[in-house]
């Protein structure tokens, strides 16, 4: 080793047509650390970072591998260099095993013939030096995300990386593959990589990284020694201004019953049961979660009061009314709004306008409607407009932009401006801040409290214990589709429901 | 300069008017391979739009008229292939919509009532209705089943064929092509039009394919109804989690579709002809009319543009074929036309290499 840096990226400068995504950014990477890249999305880190791994180019500024300055044209230089990068979105060929696909472009040859028996001992090596738990012949179809991940990881060792770049490693994860997850970075660390993350997670810097570069607006705010500073420290140079992160939440009682689920049974598209016997009601003016790791009922249990999958027992009241035989239009006209937990794919209509989107739901409605069925988009415009500026949705041209061009954030405010809008009896809410940053975050949660101190009552369903412990009036822990206990928010402690969460603990405390 | 480039590739419209150059430049290369004057293309096919013919300098609005008889039923077709796509399926049995409209015109017009206007319009209406039923039964079959409406289609269009043999073999007079002459009162000529067109057999057609783009256009782009079918065609899980009835939505959208389709075997039926077909093969009308979608991206003006540009083909055949050009050179045209739609990624693709190229230079310079 011949500098104190593993990476020094020196006054880094980017452009792209109207915006300055780095300006004379700077980042110094010591050998064998974490270094988190913290900054909200927009904020240049994955430019940065494309720079480093070759995917762009630098319109200035220098870069250096161990003192020793470098060009890196493309990722296969970057490559050769010894630098690999584990993507947000895995790029894995679905139906190749395991094995397949970390040597899938460098495989292992024997004379002409491929030698997968050596890579595959190659890779079965790797993954238990690093600690990285997958069957290498298992087909990647068939594998958790969490594993998927894990073989992102191995490509990158497989091609001798020394320098691994993580981009937003955890937005994928479930809780429990995110603990794993850092454990897996611990162990890169003391095997003698560099590790640079990727990340706005603040409780994910403080858990695992040394040092931590905060970008804001394409510019280096600086860099810290994480043990130094408080998340709350991270947070502030990250946006700017002081962050809440404990939402106020007044003291309210909760009135009559709203949303009842009674003996609810759900059965997904192979018949397996997958929500069993659930009870539960939530009233007005109360925020009720449903805490659980993915997968053990809640999409289930929300396509179920949405109206999204049939039921396959029990009864679904909304205000005293059974909705479970309604159509999603009819439950909708009862008074149920959902913020769904994919916006791209159930919230909006990315083809479409803000307008048209927020529009939705009531465009057949009088408000809308002219003679003879004819839309009155000046009015839907007019609306549009109103909550644009209500909730405070960033737009290139007003209610006439496409939502699909709009950010994250900003797609899941034209959403829940929608829902809000609406009026709604009862508010279904799923992951509502999945992958936003953190002021897009404080936003749309202080919008879920305003709404219970309407009067509305809420269902949320998270897999952030954080969020839920944070929002919430009364929890629900969910495990294999059955609630194990509902507690009051005061009365339980994260650690606790985590047991539950896992299914260890089957009483109610 | 860049920016403008990419709104140039991102726009549609565009890219439909550069296609349709291409298609052009393209073909003109390949009749003067075969040692033809590409010139003489441009000639019979400025007379199929003008009626002006270069050569000896006479003046025939016969043409201009048939150019925009044979457009019809590429737009009517045109349309019936675009209304589905806007709510995201592929309905590939204009074709058999289209035979069913035509041969329940024929049925009308042999068997109806001969009350004048009455019987030519029971005729149309009879086209429209059974064009929709063809339709809507795929449409039905989808949403209610999931069967796929491309399989299903293909296959109706040939029951479609074999029925209307069936059909038009018992009508009155029928041989083993053709029935009895048709009566006055099921005709939908034109008097006037054949009177100052000199005897083109533009006819009353023209009027409802007008009609008909209106009508798309309005319930696309201007009612609930249509609102609710561009949402489902774009995000059909969106639409549904926001209480649209995509089932609806997709029967009502292939029966309309149908419609259009009906419509154009009625017009071509009591239009351009003065007695029934009895079918041995396809017309194609309802194909070619998936390339006019495509080409005209599915909007009202955009399939009517590219409808014309294909009656303008098909109109200059014979003119192309009396000046020696070989007339197969419009399906050439009209196919490279429909590949270069299909290559629109490649254009994409081409864009983002100029970009990295750009951005290496810009990147070089400092």
């Amino acid at each position: 080793m011949v500098s104190e840096y593993a990476i020094e990226m020196m006054n880094i400068t980017k452009t792209f047509p109207g915006v300055v995504a780095n300006d004379k950014v700077t980042l110094q990477v010591r050998h064998q650390e974490i270094h988190a890249l913290l900054g909200e999305n927009g904020a240049g880190k994955s430019t940065l970072m494309s720079i480093l791994f070759g995917s762009y180019s630098a319109d200035s500024g220098l870069i250096l591998l161990d003192g020793r300055p470098v060009e890196i044209k493309n990722p296969n230089v970057a490559t050769a260099l010894g630098i690999g990068m584990v993507h947000q979105h895995f790029k894995l060929v679905q139906n190749y095993t395991v094995t397949e696909n970390i040597v899938l472009g460098m495989e292992p040859t024997k004379g002409r013939l491929l030698d997968m028996k050596s890579a595959r001992e190659h890779v079965a090596r790797l993954s238990s030096q690093y600690a990285l738990k997958v069957d290498p012949d298992s087909l990647v179809e068939d594998i958790t995300v969490g594993q998927q991940q894990r073989v992102e990881i191995l490509k990158t060792l497989y091609r001798n990386a020394n320098i691994i770049i993580f981009d937003e490693p955890t937005a994928v994860l479930t809780p429990q593959e995110i603990d794993e997850l850092m454990d897996i970075l611990k162990k890169l660390r003391s095997e003698g990589k560099t590790i640079v993350l990727i990340t706005h997670k603040l409780k994910e810097i403080k858990e695992v990284a040394d040092r931590c570069t905060v970008l804001r607006r394409g510019r280096c705010i600086g860099t810290v020694e994480v043990k130094d500073v408080s998340e709350q420290d991270l947070a502030e140079m990250m946006v700017g201004r002081a962050v809440k992160f404990e939402i106020e939440k007044p003291e309210q009682q909760p009135g009559r019953v709203m949303l009842s689920l009674k003996n609810l049974q759900v059965a997904d598209q192979n018949g397996t049961m997958r929500v069993k016997d659930v009870s539960l009601d939530v009233h007005e003016g109360e925020i009720v979660g449903i805490a659980g790791v993915d997968g053990n009922g809640q999409s289930e249990l929300l396509g179920a009061i949405t109206g999204l999958l049939p039921i396959a027992g029990g009864s679904v009241l909304l205000d005293g009314k059974p909705i479970e035989n309604l159509s999603i239009r009819q439950r909708i006209e009862e008074g149920l709004g959902y913020i769904p937990e994919d916006r791209k794919k159930y919230g909006v209509v990315g083809e479409f306008t803000i307008a048209e989107n927020t529009a939705l739901k009531n465009y057949y409605r009088d408000a809308y409607r002219k003679r003879m069925g004819i839309l009155d988009y000046e009015a839907m415009n007019q609306e549009a407009e109103n909550l644009i500026k209500q909730f405070d949705i960033r737009s290139a041209e007003g209610a006439k932009t496409t939502a699909g061009s709009l950010s994250g954030g900003n797609q899941q405010k034209v959403v829940v401006a929608r829902e809000i809008s609406l009026s709604p009896k009862v508010l279904v809410v799923a992951q509502p801040t999945r992958g936003l940053d953190v002021g897009a975050i404080e936003y749309i949660r202080k919008r879920i409290i305003a709404e219970r101190e309407k009067g509305r009552a809420i269902l949320l369903v998270s897999f952030e214990l954080d969020e839920i412990m944070n929002l919430c009036d009364r929890i629900a822990t969910i495990s294999k589709g059955r609630i194990v206990a509902v507690n009051k928010q005061n009365e339980v402690t994260e650690y606790d429901i985590g047991l539950m969460m896992a299914g260890s603990k089957k009483e109610a405390l | 300069m860049k920016p403008s480039r990419q709104k140039l590739i991102q726009s549609d419209g565009a890219v439909s008017v550069l296609v349709v150059v291409l298609g052009f430049l393209v073909g003109t290369v390949l009749v003067a391979l075969v040692g033809k004057n590409p010139l003489n293309m441009y000639k019979a096919l400025f007379q199929a739009l003008s009626g002006y013919n270069i050569d000896n300098g006479r003046m025939n609005v016969r043409y201009i008229a048939e150019t925009l008889n044979y457009s019809v039923p590429f737009i009517l077709c045109g349309l019936s292939m675009g209304f589905a796509k806007r709510v995201g399926l592929f309905n590939i049995g204009g074709e058999g919509q289209y035979i069913m409209g035509m041969t329940m015109a024929q049925a009308i017009a042999l068997l109806g009532p001969r009350i004048p206007v009455l019987h030519w319009m029971l005729a149309m209406l009879g086209a429209i209705v059974i064009g929709s039923l063809w339709g809507g039964v795929v449409g039905l079959l989808k949403a209610k089943y999931e069967v796929s409406e491309v399989v299903s289609t293909i296959m109706l269009n040939y029951v479609a064929l074999y029925l209307s043999r069936i059909i038009c073999l018992q009508l009155p007079g029928a041989t083993t092509y053709k029935t009895a002459n048709f009566p006055e009162t099921a005709l939908i000529g034109n008097a006037f039009f054949q009177k100052i067109t000199n005897n083109s057999l533009l006819n009353n057609g023209i009027f409802m394919m007008a009609g008909s783009v209106l009508v798309y256009w309005f319930i696309m782009e201007k009612t609930s109804l249509g609102y609710g079918m561009r949402a489902t065609g774009f995000n059909k899980d969106a639409a549904r989690a926001s209480g649209i009835p995509v089932i609806k939505s997709i029967s009502i959208s292939m029966a309309i579709s149908g419609a259009f389709a009906g419509l154009a075997g009625g017009i071509v039926a009591l239009g351009s002809f003065k007695y029934g077909r009895v079918l041995s093969g396809m017309d194609n009308y309802g194909f070619d009319g998936i390339a006019v979608a495509l080409v005209g991206n599915c909007t009202a003006l955009g399939t009517t543009l590219a409808g014309l540009l294909f009656g303008l083909l098909k109109n200059a055949q014979a003119l192309m074929q009396s000046k020696q050009i070989p007339k197969e050179i419009t399906f050439i045209i009209q196919g490279l036309i429909v590949i270069f739609i299909a290559l629109r990624s490649a254009l994409k693709l081409y864009q983002e290499y100029l970009d990295k190229k750009q951005l290496q230079k810009e990147v070089g310079v400092k």
